[in-house]
């Protein structure tokens, strides 16, 4: 399924602002956690940006989410960290 | 109660607060009570730079767009509803902010004190934990992003449930759900 992955923030830094994937999922296994997990191992930038010493925040479709969502074709997905506003 | 006068804005540029509580209360006969809140740019937070340095001191602010609106709106609603408030007005600032520099506004306005003062309070402690910005300290040469902390996560908590909740300092790895 195409993606729209966005990173703010740190995250950003190390990756880019966004990109375009296309993720073929195993049955069942179509979550941010398994979208998170597919994203690491496609090279170390991703495996050390994305990884879990950083407790990033996700968003599908620009709503905060956890691990558990699920996501469909053509999601838009950001990876953060932690929020500092106001 | 329905949420009469709701604006909410994402933007560079200052905002002049007198004139924003004025919009508030203009031509509203119920309203007997607005309450607000300004963030600024705090002079001693950002640390001095190594050596000398012409630079001077930043806070640089960066967000979702099209995120940022929409949740905060959405929560204005949601806690103009369960405080029963008549309006709702919050501004952000994204950008390069200098020392003493206004970062947001949170105002509300409603018939009495008690929900003015508690509407602002929690849609601040709210937008501290939820809203997609994120703050990076410049000075001179150095810059690093600000940590989150979870003692704005236990503020938020105080408030009990909240529309998609999601604690803040912990991240997806250390996720708790609100409350």
């Amino acid at each position: 399924m195409k993606i729209h992955v966005k990173y703010f923030a740190r995250v950003r830094e190390r990756l880019g602002s966004d990109q375009q994937v296309d993720w073929a999922p195993e049955p069942g296994a179509a979550t941010v956690g398994d979208l998170r997990q597919w994203l690491c191992s496609q090279s170390p930038q991703h495996a050390e940006a994305l990884g879990p010493s950083h407790c990033l925040r996700a968003a599908v479709d620009q709503r905060m989410c956890d691990d558990d969502e699920p996501l469909s074709e053509g999601a838009e997905v950001a990876f953060f960290p932690p929020v500092t506003g106001g | 109660m329905a949420l009469t006068h709701c604006h909410v804005a994402v933007q560079p540029h200052d905002f002049d607060v007198s004139a924003e509580l004025d919009r508030l209360t203009q031509g509203r006969t119920g309203v007997g009570a607005v309450a607000s809140f300004v963030g600024v740019v705090r002079r001693d937070a950002l640390p001095a730079p190594a050596q000398g340095g012409a630079a001077p001191h930043a806070l640089e602010l960066e967000h979702y767009p099209g995120m940022t609106e929409s949740s905060i709106t959405a929560m204005a609603h949601h806690v103009a509803e369960r405080f029963e408030l008549d309006g709702v007005r919050v501004i952000h600032r994204i950008g390069r902010l200098m020392q003493g520099e206004r970062i947001v506004l949170v105002a509300v306005s409603s018939p009495h004190r008690r929900a003015a003062f508690e509407g602002c309070e929690m849609l601040m402690d709210w937008l501290k934990t939820q809203a997609p910005f994120w703050k990076k300290e410049h000075a001179g040469q150095d810059s690093h992003w600000v940590d989150a902390r979870e003692s704005d996560d236990d503020a938020l908590a105080r408030w009990g449930e909240v529309p998609g909740g999601v604690r803040n300092a912990g991240g997806l790895d250390g996720r708790r759900t609100l409350p």
